[in-house]
């Protein structure tokens, strides 16, 4: 087992600042969605909501340019080789203190089934996040430019807050999932100093 | 790497601040954001509309040194000078009651002009034919007591009612447009009868020295009076727009922008642009260039604010959250529905009126009333001439969409009296005696919906209530109330016989009545568009982006906030409630396992 600087300075940069914006998004969509709360005022609520999406696209954009850029975006290539050992790792070697089936490097950070959920959440629910969220913002002037009078605002509310909802599963599951290291906390303080072991079964 | 990081938190920093930026043109075309253009332009001249541009001193006039005895009197020395005014005017709506383009058909198929002067009914005193003289206290002129009256003499102008400057000019209440005069005998001169006030005589002399543009006051006289009696009718207009308050009208107040009401109801040719009855107050909502050949009127509010009032406000450095945002509900939202946030603000208006109960004496067998207290304010509950009420002071309208136009329920109109008023969409409203379960009358309809591109949500006054109606002929009866001329004997208010009272208005207002008299609920809609508070007190947001908000009943839109897919709502509570369960299990079973780790 060594040492070696899993995340760079700018993936944990990125990550930590979308985890905040995430999380501002969250809960000022929230406010808005569920008007009875008193989080923030609704007016405060909506202003940050879109303050926080243009900021959520601006750093999307730097971290696509570095994705494509380091080739980092090879990471995310899906893979079924070992799915079915993560599934059982999950299910039942965890609990029997097995090892972790595949191994992590710095080359290949991600097991096969995180492949697969940050592929999805990538292509399909930050896009449609996003898209959901812009046509939100500008559904009147959208609805001009392109005579789409007859499509109701409630199909682009719908599609934005089925995402929504999908966002907040991902994010219970990613913060259990957080737990689940080597140690408790092992994976949250590799993602802090970006210092990590490579581990795993050296097979895969 | 110091300078590195620095860099990174600078860039993302500055896209945030950016966003804001980004956020306040949106629809906009990034190079044509500098031409929008800016709020209502300084105006060169004093308040529109207000005293003191005349280049004429009246007072020097040798044609005014008279002793005028009659308001007619006046008006010919006026017309001496303003050889074309009386002309203008005949051609307008203040002068003949009735529609000057637009028109009804009849039952015979032929399409006639309507108006206040003939066919259109209404739930207050319900119509003007056969309740002259009183009625008539409000038309422009002098004399018209019944049908005989000469529409063609121009003498019969009134000038004065609109631009007395001296407050001293006022039409009594039932002299058909009369002043009180020098020799107006005594018992014409009290009000409200057997009151012992009496009116003093209008200083003519005094008054036609001193003429001037329109004031607020003037078009008070009769505006603020509508349906007899101050806020009976408007939920927006009454006497306390003569001097508002800045938070009762922020466009009107003196402490605001001191405008008179012909600043925005502009008038040419004496033609005082405005709704009138189908006919909508405007056709287009965009900035007016005022000089134009082409102006129309300065009705809709973006005659002065442009569609972008809220972006202008922000960019002159006004406090304004999400400005972009509030300039795009324009398409959906009336500026009056968050810029009118209370109607009646000052003064109590009328809401309910309940004729089917009136005629009710005291046991000593004087007249009944009663009087509640309304917020603070004296309002009749009760008066055996004109039955029940409801006032109401300082409450939230109703919601409707509006685009502008209305459609009139014509006193040869067929009305629906089976159909329970719940099966047709219909409220009880907050202050009022509705019955849902029996038919609902419409007096007027405000047009458009959902799917009307022009319309828009709007405040609207509701007045609601129970008034006679020919269940024979199935249309809506004007009685002859008020006893000042005609068949005066058979007038509800000398007589109080209903069925004497209708066949005596019937007649008056040549129109067939079969003698079948019922009563039937009605409902006739006030749209809202005075009393436009400061920007600090506009409807917040939550008042309709919330379950129970102010738009609750309206259909055919979606509200965030307000509406919900409750599939999407369930799926993914419970999707959340499962992944909870599935990491809360996952992690106690480690922790119940991790004793068996080697």
């Amino acid at each position: 087992m060594s040492k070696v600087k899993m995340y760079t300075r700018f993936e944990r940069f990125w990550h930590w600042c979308q985890s905040a914006i995430i999380l501002a998004l969250l809960v000022t969509g929230l406010q808005i969605h569920f008007t009875g709360l008193t989080l923030l005022d609704f007016a405060t609520a909506v202003q940050l909501h879109r303050v926080f999406a243009w900021a959520f696209l601006g750093l999307a954009a730097f971290a696509i340019f570095w994705h494509i850029t380091s080739g980092e975006w090879k990471q995310y290539l899906p893979t079924n080789q070992s799915l079915g050992a993560m599934v059982k790792f999950y299910l039942v070697g965890m609990f029997k203190t097995h090892e972790h089936p595949v191994r992590k490097t710095r080359t290949q950070k991600l097991n096969p089934l995180q492949r697969l959920v940050y592929l999805g959440f990538k292509i399909l629910i930050f896009p449609v996040l996003a898209t959901s969220g812009l046509a939100y913002m500008y559904w009147d002037s959208i609805q001009r430019s392109f005579g789409l009078e007859t499509v109701p605002l409630s199909l682009i509310a719908v599609v934005h807050l089925a995402a929504a909802y999908i966002m907040v599963v991902f994010l219970i599951g990613h913060l259990y999932m957080i737990t689940t290291g080597r140690t408790v906390a092992a994976n949250l303080k590799a993602m802090i100093t970006g210092w990590d072991e490579e581990h795993g079964a050296t097979s895969a | 790497m110091r300078t590195k990081w620095t860099v990174l938190v600078g860039v993302v920093g500055a896209l945030g601040a950016g966003a804001l930026g980004l956020t306040s043109a949106p629809g906009q075309p990034a190079g044509q954001a500098g031409v929008l253009p800016a709020a209502a332009p300084a105006p060169a001249q004093p308040v529109v509309g207000g005293r003191g541009e005349s280049t004429a001193d009246h007072s020097t006039f040798e044609v005014l040194q008279q002793d005028f005895k009659t308001g007619p009197e006046v008006t010919a020395a006026c017309l001496t000078c303003h050889t074309d005014a009386a002309q203008q005017l005949m051609k307008t709506s203040h002068w003949t009651w009735l529609s000057t383009d637009q028109t009804t058909t009849t039952a015979a198929g032929e399409a006639v002009p309507f108006g206040k002067g003939a066919r259109v009914i209404n739930n207050f005193c319900i119509a003007v034919p056969g309740n002259e003289p009183r009625c008539t206290s409000c038309h422009i002129g002098y004399g018209w007591k019944d049908s005989s009256f000469d529409f063609s003499n121009q003498n019969l102008v009134d000038c004065l009612v609109c631009h007395d400057s001296t407050g001293k000019y006022k039409k009594f209440p039932t002299a058909a447009g009369h002043p009180v005069y020098a020799d107006t005998p005594d018992e014409q001169r009290e009000w409200p009868k057997g009151s012992g006030k009496f009116w003093e005589p209008a200083p003519l002399r005094e008054i036609a020295q001193s003429v001037s543009m329109p004031s607020r006051q003037n078009c008070g006289e009769c505006h603020f009076f509508g349906g007899g009696g101050e806020g009976v009718k408007h939920g927006d207009m009454d006497e306390s727009l003569a001097t508002p308050a800045l938070h009762v009208d922020v466009h009107m107040s003196p402490d605001g922008a001191d405008m008179h009401c012909i600043a925005c109801h502009t008038t040419h040719s004496h033609k005082v642009s405005g709704r009138y009855y189908e006919q909508a107050a405007y056709d287009e909502r965009s900035f007016v260039l005022r000089g134009s050949p082409h102006e129309s009127n300065l009705l809709a509010c973006e005659s002065c604010h442009t569609q972008w009032p809220h972006q202008t406000a922000a960019r002159e450095g006004k406090d304004v959250k999400n400005a972009a945002r509030l300039d795009a509900h324009q398409d959906r939202v009336s500026c009056q529905a968050c810029h009118i946030p209370t109607m009646a603000r000052e003064r109590p208006t009328k809401m309910w009126w309940d004729w089917s109960k009136a005629g009710e004496k005291n046991e000593d067998g004087t007249p009944k009333k009663v009087m509640v207290d309304t917020k603070g304010t004296k309002t009749p509950q009760y008066d055996m001439q004109k039955g029940e009420f409801i006032w109401v002071l300082d409450e939230n309208p109703e919601y409707r969409w509006f685009n502008g136009n209305t459609k009139q329920v014509f006193i040869d109109t067929k009305i629906d009296d089976t159909t329970p008023g719940k099966d047709r969409g219909k409220v009880t409203g907050l202050w009022s005696k509705i019955d849902l379960d029996k038919p609902i009358a419409d007096i007027n309809t405000l047009l458009g919906d959902a799917n009307d591109p022009k319309a828009r949500i709007w405040p609207v006054k509701v007045h609601r209530g129970i008034q006679p109606y020919d269940a024979g002929n199935k249309t809506l009866v004007a009685p002859k109330l008020f006893p000042g001329a005609g068949d005066k004997a058979a007038a509800y208010w000398k007589a109080f016989d209903w069925q004497k009272a209708t066949e005596a208005g019937m007649k008056e207002n040549n129109a067939p009545y079969s003698g079948q008299l019922g009563w039937i609920q009605t409902e006739m809609n006030w749209p809202l568009a005075h009393m436009v508070a400061p920007a600090e007190d506009a409807v917040g947001c939550v008042e309709c982006h919330s379950t129970n908000g102010r738009l609750a009943g309206l259909e055919g839109l979606y509200i965030p906030g307000r509406d919900r897919n409750m599939l999407v709502e369930y799926a993914g509570m419970g999707l959340i409630g499962l992944t909870l369960l599935g990491a809360v299990s996952h992690g106690a079973l480690r922790v119940l396992t991790s004793g068996s780790r080697k």
